[in-house]
């Protein structure tokens, strides 16, 4: 099953089993969504299940917001998450904080579905990675799925999660485990054993992570598309390293980190957004505290660089398996 | 007490793919119907202007009217029209086949929409400034701008001026009045009524044109630009392009109850048009009507271009899926370009030789154009920016860290 499948499975399964889940967005309705995630919901749990909006995407999350607080569960989509920031006002200062501010009278359990990242020549309004915006906000949970096995499980659990979870999507991993090698043929979930998807309802607990490579010499963290680029870099570096695949960022599995750096002693942080004040600074800020003596060199961190998202040079944007390997190796060269 | 149990409306298109086209709740008003008020009248007294629709040519091409009084329009400004038209026509059909040959990424086609851009940029004076969307770029060839480098951008290769930093069809040039376009819906829509606020505090005389999509008025960015254009009575033409649909939702999706787009105005206080968008005649009455108003310092008109969006909404997008698939062969407003060849036949300045003529030297011009910008490079092959380029305007200064981060990166 593709990512796209997986998701779509996943509102399926929660439309049928909880009657108070709606779903809407741009063209989520009657056509399904620009990239077919809410394909047939309509068709099969009606229109005020599953339905379009207008070009509105405060509307959205206000209406959602409202909606929640009524006692529903929406779960809404933002057509691409450069798009989300009309509905930031509503995320940040309201969604978030609508349980503090109430004591608890009020809530929103809600659900924010967007696409993220790059890879697609998409340029600087298809492409962006704002998770930093979502986990610098007290209130939000921040969930990235590497793959469509996790990504039911973990949407799944966001859906019954009772605080508003902001879903993102890496939009180049929808049909396939791209592992930043964009020369190479495109390869389908199909093959992939995460492209293997239970049928029926299952979670995966927020807050989890997961090793999806062990090894002795370093650590490699890393979430969504770029958990695939990691595990190319270190394999055709022959690295022994252990990649870590985050999964969830808010809440943040720091146990799995703290015990594999502690093994390991080396740290290596990946993501595809831009470097100042990114999640990856979160984590080696995390990581040098929980370790410090036990580090053999200092963190470093492979990611965008501090531009917006170029057009024609993408790739020389995109922190791709070279660059990983050889922040990789830099690090392991320290003594 | 009686309790009713509580529903939403739902809107939705009167037909869905595999049911037969129907326009028959589309009302098309007699050409030549609707008033020419002045333009110092009072929003009040132009109500109806909202609702019903400005048209200029009737059904045998003849212009009539008072919206077609304009005595300064020779023929040759109306064949210019034309060839414009055909010109933007022509550019598309060649960028599409490109874009399936993956010379550019993704190609955005203005089919059926040619005269909302074309002939509202006629109405412009240099200085001016567009804050267009990307399916404007009529504005760009009736105000001249080279093709090539057009192209240039769409395959983001070394001829292009914005460096390959943006997507294909998002143009900018200052030159010509064309403001660098964001893509992110709406956001530019206050810009422009900014823009104009400026041009006034400075005591200047340019005026700015605002462009939205019908889809895109949902956009909170709409009704602070109808705010503030309305406050500040600022020097501003508020157009909104009602192409029937925003990607797969139809038009009454977002006008919601209202009678139509251009009925928003009202709320403001803002005087409102509602025009036949593929009256190329029209649409230039309507544009030189709304910028007099602003040059002569009476402050903002709302115009609703009512057009039909032939194709696609871009190359990722098949509407078989959501809408008949010869629903735009039922337009009940027809084709722009055949509407404008047909009046200038009836006025015997053109003919059907002539035109298939036109057709063919605009043709070659674009494949000329075509051969130079590819000569340069595409997407994936030729001469490209340098990825050094991408560190370059971030600021107007690079920082320490940008310089850092270019040197890592190998430049
Ligand atoms: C803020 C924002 N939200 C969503 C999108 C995605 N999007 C691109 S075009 C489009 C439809 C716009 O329709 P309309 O305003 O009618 O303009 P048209 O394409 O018909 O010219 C959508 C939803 C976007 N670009 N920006
Ligand atoms: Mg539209």
């Amino acid at each position: 099953m593709t990512m796209i499948e997986a998701i779509r499975d996943a509102l399926d399964v929660a439309l049928a089993q909880d009657p108070e889940v709606t779903v809407f967005g741009q063209d989520v309705g009657f056509f399904g969504g620009v990239f077919r995630c809410t394909a047939g919901l309509q068709k099969k749990h009606g229109e005020t299940r599953c339905f379009d909006t207008p070009i509105s995407e405060l509307g959205i999350v206000g209406a959602a917001i409202g909606m929640a607080s009524y006692g529903l569960k929406p779960v809404v989509e933002i057509q691409f998450a450069d798009y989300m920031y009309p509905a930031y006002d509503q995320i940040v200062s309201e969604a978030a904080r609508l349980r503090f501010r109430s004591a608890g009278e009020f809530t929103c359990p809600m659900v924010i579905r967007m696409p993220t990242g790059g890879g697609i020549f998409g340029a600087q309004t298809h492409s962006q990675s704002p998770e930093a915006l979502f986990t610098h906000v007290a209130g939000l949970k921040t969930v990235v799925p590497s793959n469509p096995h996790d990504a039911k499980g973990l949407l799944l659990a966001a859906i019954a999660d009772p605080d508003p979870v902001i879903f993102l999507e890496p939009k180049r991993i929808y049909n396939g485990p791209f592992d930043g090698h964009h020369n190479r043929p495109v390869t389908a979930w199909r093959s992939h054993p995460l492209g293997e998807v239970p049928e029926g309802p299952y979670t995966l607990p927020l807050g989890q992570a997961v090793i999806r490579r062990e090894g002795a010499a370093l650590t490699v963290l890393a979430y969504g598309t770029m958990v695939h680029v990691a595990l190319a870099a270190v394999q055709e570096g022959g690295i022994d390293a252990e990649v870590i695949d985050l999964r969830t960022l808010l809440p943040l599995d720091l146990e799995t980190i703290t015990t594999s750096v502690r093994k390991t002693r080396r740290c290596v942080v990946l993501h595809e957004a831009t470097l100042t004040s990114g999640f990856g600074a979160e984590l080696a800020a995390l990581v040098q505290a929980e370790c410090f003596w036990h580090l053999e060199a200092p963190v470093e961190r492979v990611t965008g660089w501090d531009t917006p998202y170029p057009h024609t040079n993408e790739w020389d944007y995109f922190p791709g398996p070279a660059r990983v390997a050889a922040a990789c190796h830099r690090v392991l060269e320290v003594k | 007490m009686t309790h009713t149990a509580l529903s939403l409306r739902f809107a939705a298109p009167d037909v869905r793919p595999g049911a037969a086209p129907d326009f028959s709740q589309f009302q098309v008003p007699v050409a030549g119907e609707m008033p020419r008020p002045a333009i110092d009248a009072t929003p009040e007294t132009l109500r109806d202007l909202a609702f019903g629709m400005i048209r200029v040519l009737d059904d045998t091409g003849q212009a009539v009217g008072p919206w077609a009084d304009m005595p300064d329009l020779t023929d040759d400004m109306r064949r210019e029209g034309l060839r414009h038209m055909l010109k933007l026509r022509a550019y598309d059909a060649r960028m599409l086949l490109a874009q399936r040959q993956q010379k550019p990424s993704f190609y955005m086609q203005h089919l059926g929409e040619e005269a909302v851009s074309c002939a509202f940029q006629r109405a412009l004076r240099p200085g001016d400034m567009n804050f267009p969307t990307y399916r404007q770029a009529g504005l760009l060839i009736a105000s001249g701008y080279p093709v090539k480098t057009m192209m240039c951008q769409v395959y983001g290769n070394d001829g292009d001026p914005v460096r390959g930093r943006q997507l294909p069809v998002f143009y900018s040039s200052k030159e010509h009045g064309f403001f660098s376009i964001s893509g992110n819906l709406g956001t530019q829509y206050i810009q422009a009524v900014g823009w104009a606020m400026g041009s006034a505090i400075a005591g200047d005389d340019k005026i700015a044109a605002a462009w939205i999509g019908d889809g895109s008025t949902a956009e909170s960015d709409f009704h602070a630009a109808m705010v503030f254009a309305s406050t500040y009575r600022a020097p501003v033409v508020l157009n909104i392009v009602n192409n029937q649909w925003a990607i797969s939702t139809f038009q009454g999706l977002a006008r919601g109850g209202a009678g139509s787009f251009a009925a928003r105005g009202h709320g403001f206080g803002i005087p409102a048009l509602r025009v036949d968008g593929n009256d190329y005649l029209a649409v230039l009455a309507v544009a030189r009507w709304a910028t007099e108003r602003a040059r002569a310092n009476l402050g903002p008109t709302l115009i609703e271009h009512v057009t039909y969006r032939a194709a696609g909404h871009s190359t990722s997008d098949d509407p078989s899926a959501y809408r008949p698939s010869d629903e735009d062969a039922c337009w009940p407003l027809g084709d722009p370009v055949l509407r404008l060849k047909q009046h200038l036949i009836a006025r015997g300045a053109w003919s059907a030789e002539r035109h298939i003529q036109a057709e063919a030297e605009v043709m070659a011009e674009i494949a000329a154009a075509q051969r130079k910008a590819e000569a340069i490079g595409t997407l994936h092959s030729g001469r490209r920016p340098s990825p050094a380029e991408m560190f370059d305007d971030v600021y107007a200064e690079m920082p320490p860290h940008l310089r850092r981060q270019r040197q890592q990166a190998g430049f």
